[in-house]
């Protein structure tokens, strides 16, 4: 018993699931530092559609990406329920702005699904695999590649 | 502590004694008469020559001792400083450097130039000194073929020497009590009396008079102390040397058993720091200092503030840390700030006074912690006198440096980063910018040239110049040469400012044979890079005839700055003050249309460039109405004066820098952000980027930007 709750908690891995573009993500929760209320940013010339501003997260500087205009799903519409998702990877810390966050999913590393094999497009590429929850499928989003992007749109 | 962490700490030291000694060289060089300078030379070298025998370091230590040998020679004026010994000097004290360096990252030192320094070294020293085989053994503390070291005044030694001459057995009364110092330090009575031992015939009697009782015993104390009788042929100088590097940790009184104290101990003892004075009475046996701690304690103290001023060495982490949170105190008494404006209290309360003040004190505070990361520009400058001694000696040429406002602080961060475009712009100007003697000569000017090296505070800028008395720029050189590598068009008119700027150009390099010191493929554009990494710039002036300048920009310390807030395009944002020269609210009259999108504004007789902030940035779609808003005047090195249009000023406050790379990608016309007292972000305009940022020129070519002589006031 004891073994085998063991060698659960090894695979078992927690999500946050949110909604950008009318499409189900979801990321690692370890990935993500808080979730805030949206707040205008201080937008930022030359940049990008997709790179919003930046704001003031306690001190640090931090971009804010609209996720769905970055997989190519249109801009978010402006919505009271539209929230900054606050995410750390490789020692930068960029902040996502999405529709909603819907709930915690825990699932074992079985049940996440490579990425079917299909025509490349900008929101495959950042795009770890994906979970089927009940009728619906949740996309894992790669964190790095959301951040290359950035380096590539910047440059 | 482990061996490494003391290795690590002799390092830094020899670092500090390094800096001593270039700097102590150089007034040497001024007046070479004074003592004090070549005293304090000696001790730089002797020092280092000290600490690197703890660590078996043999070749730096055999090197130290001939330099510290004919410094010796010097200091007992044997030796006169001419400008030959100067240089010799000099020299001794790079490859010293170098030595420290080389053991530092256990590398094999150079050992042609050390035996070239060597042997001239070598040939100030009599055959006497050339005898002397030094030996030196820390373990052991052996001392018996060392010169004479002690650091007793000439006339001392020299009766000192006499005396032993006579070869007459003395006897020595000698009483020794170690301070916890000494046993702190890993030194070891036993090896001391040992080392007396060698001398002559010794009798040592310990004093156990201070044993406390067991209950009170504290086993890191020093308590017992000895009380030594030597017979030897030896001179005086000689048992000072045993205990040379213990004579600051314990008290120590040597005296001749001749009833009367000789005059060479007095001078002897004067002479000697952190030496206790002796006891009044000579009889008096039980230790005074023992039976009065206080005493001793005070003593100690006085002996401290004497040295230099004291300083604390800091991990650069935790400085930088308290700098963040003192930025956070910034931002967070202006978020204050504008909440107590949104109350409108009555005029009459008191909060404001008191807020004031508090404002007036995180001020305060940000000041200090910034001065903490402040350092005098002086050990940089000195490092470059060495590059114009290699460079002129690789070129043939004959140059001198000229240092103005050592004293000037710069952030620690610019100073480490300033280390290798200074570097490269010295040995420029050496390289490129002097004439050889014979050209001098020709034009009249000195054969010596002149590196002049000048930093200072202006405006809340550094201002750092590079200056040289050569030739001045080949323009028509430059041109050619920029032509010749496709960098610019044949047909390209360009006006002296553009020319000298095409220095600044990647791939450029002016040398016409690359000699091995410039030339390397690294240019200046790398300079300007990394001054522009720093948030500054870099500007030339050039005179035919009469030399070059290049002047650095800097600003005061990376984390603050002095800022207008304006708005562009309904954003608000911040330009530094330094960059700007004046305000114009501009009448209908004194604007121009050049073209069919270009305004010009007319400034006291010259026609200005205006360009508008927001269309620049990409912000507004179309340029406004000319007459809206305010202009800015700013000097931009690309097209000199220029009028930053904007929509309106509203305040001028100091802000936090905060980058915008670090959690993002540079922007181009935007320097970095800042928090604002609402704690919304508002980005830091740099208006050299954002001039730059313009579309395809509207002006017409033969209109070249206004020269007006205007300087940050």
């Amino acid at each position: 018993m004891l073994d085998a709750d063991e060698g659960q908690t090894e695979t078992q891995f927690e999500f946050i699931t949110f909604s950008a573009g009318n499409q189900s993500f979801c990321l690692e929760i370890m990935q993500i530092r808080e979730i805030r209320r949206w707040t205008p940013v201080t937008k930022l010339p030359h940049t990008p559609d997709d790179v919003l501003g930046v704001m003031n997260l306690r001190g640090a500087v931090i971009p804010i990406f609209d996720l769905s205009a970055r997989f190519g799903l249109g801009e978010t519409p402006d919505n009271e329920r539209n929230v900054v998702i606050v995410a750390a990877a490789g020692g930068t810390t960029i902040g996502l702005l999405v529709e909603s966050v819907s709930e915690i999913l825990s699932v074992a590393k079985s049940s996440i699904q490579e990425t079917p094999d299909m025509k490349s497009d900008a929101a495959r590429q950042a795009i770890l695999g994906v979970i089927s929850v009940g009728e619906s499928m949740v996309r894992v989003v790669n964190l790095d590649a959301v951040l290359d992007q950035e380096g590539g749109a910047a440059a | 502590m482990s061996r490494n962490s003391i290795r690590d700490t002799f390092f830094e030291e020899c670092e500090e004694l390094l800096e001593a000694l270039v700097e102590g060289l150089s007034s040497m060089e001024q007046d070479p008469d004074d003592m004090d300078v070549v005293n304090a030379v000696f001790r730089a070298v002797h020092s280092i020559k000290g600490g690197a025998g703890a660590f078996a370091l043999d070749r730096l230590v055999s090197f130290a001792h001939t330099f510290e040998t004919v410094m010796d020679k010097v200091r007992g004026q044997e030796l006169k400083v001419n400008a030959e010994l100067m240089h010799l000097f000099h020299r001794s004290g790079d490859q010293l450097a170098d030595l420290v360096e080389a053991a530092r990252d256990e590398r094999e030192p150079n050992a042609e130039s050390e035996a070239a320094i060597l042997k001239e070294l070598d040939s100030y020293l009599g055959e006497a000194d050339k005898d002397d085989s030094f030996s030196f053994d820390a373990v052991t503390l052996e001392f018996d073929a060392a010169p004479v070291e002690v650091e007793a005044p000439e006339e001392a030694e020299a009766e000192a020497e006499a005396e032993a001459e006579d070869g007459a057995l003395r006897r020595f009364d000698i009483r020794f009590k170690p301070g916890p110092a000494l046993y702190a330090n890993g030194h070891e009575p036993l090896l001391l009396f040992d080392a007396l031992a060698e001398l002559g015939d010794l009798r040592v009697a310990a004093d156990l008079s201070d044993l406390p009782e067991f209950d009170a015993f504290d086993p890191n104390g020093a308590v017992i102390s000895w009380t030594l009788q030597l017979e030897t042929t030896e001179p005086e100088t000689v048992l000072h040397e045993i205990f040379e590097f213990v004579e600051s940790l314990c008290e120590l009184d040597i005296r001749e058993n001749t009833g009367a104290t000789t005059p060479a101990l007095m001078d002897a003892a004067a002479e000697l720091p952190g030496l206790s004075p002796p006891p009044a009475p000579p009889d008096a046996d039980s230790p005074i200092a023992a039976t009065d701690p206080p005493d001793a304690r005070g003593d100690a103290q006085r002996g401290e503030a004497r040295g230099p001023r004291p300083t604390l060495r800091v991990d650069l982490e935790r400085v930088d840390r308290l700098i963040n949170t003192v930025g956070e105190l910034i931002i967070n008494q202006a978020m204050i700030s504008q909440r107590i404006e949104e109350l409108e209290l009555p005029a009459v309360a008191h909060l404001t006074n008191e807020f004031e003040a508090y404002k007036l004190l995180a001020r305060d505070i940000q000041e200090g912690v910034m001065a903490i990361r402040a350092q005098p520009v002086k050990p940089l400058f000195q490092r470059m006198s060495r590059i114009v001694r290699e460079a002129a000696e690789a070129t043939g040429k004959k140059a001198r440096l000229v240092t103005v406002g050592d004293s000037t602080e710069v952030d620690k961060t610019v100073i480490e980063r300033l280390a290798d475009p200074l570097t490269h712009m010295v040995r420029n100007a050496v390289d490129h910018g002097l004439e050889k003697a014979d050209a001098r000569a020709a034009s009249g000017k000195e054969s010596v040239g002149t590196i002049r090296l000048s930093a200072s505070h202006r405006s809340g800028s550094v201002f750092i110049e590079i200056g040289d008395d050569g030739a001045g720029l080949n323009r028509a050189r430059i041109l050619e040469k920029a032509i010749e590598k496709g960098l610019v068009l044949p047909e390209a008119e360009l006006s002296e400012t553009e020319i000298d700027n095409l220095l600044f150009l990647p791939g450029f390099s002016t040398a016409s044979e690359v000699s091995n010191l410039s030339g390397r493929g690294v240019g200046m554009d790398v300079v300007k890079n990394a001054v522009a990494a720093l948030g500054g710039r870099v500007s030339i002036a050039s005179t035919p005839g009469a030399g070059t300048t290049f002047t650095i920009v800097l600003p005061l310390t990376l984390a603050v700055m002095d800022g207008f807030v304006i708005s562009v395009a309904d954003q608000t944002m911040v330009i530094p003050i330094a960059s700007i020269i004046e305000t114009i609210r501009p009448s209908q009259r004194d604007l121009h249309a050049v073209g069919t999108k270009g305004v010009v504004i007319l400034v006291r007789g010259a026609y200005v460039p205006v360009v508008d902030v927001a269309f620049n940035l990409g912000l507004s779609p179309a340029r406004k109405e000319a007459g809206d808003g305010v202009l800015l005047l700013v000097s931009t090195e690309s097209q000199g004066l220029t009028a930053l249009r904007v929509e309106a000023i509203h305040d001028q406050r100091q802000v936090v820098i905060k980058s915008l790379e670090s959690n993002y990608a540079a922007i181009p016309g935007v320097s970095a952000a800042t928090i604002l007292g609402d704690g919304k972000i508002a980005l830091i305009l740099d208006p050299e980027e954002v001039v730059k940022l313009q579309p395809a020129a509207p002006f017409f070519p033969a209109i070249t930007p206004p020269k007006l002589e205007l300087r940050h006031a």
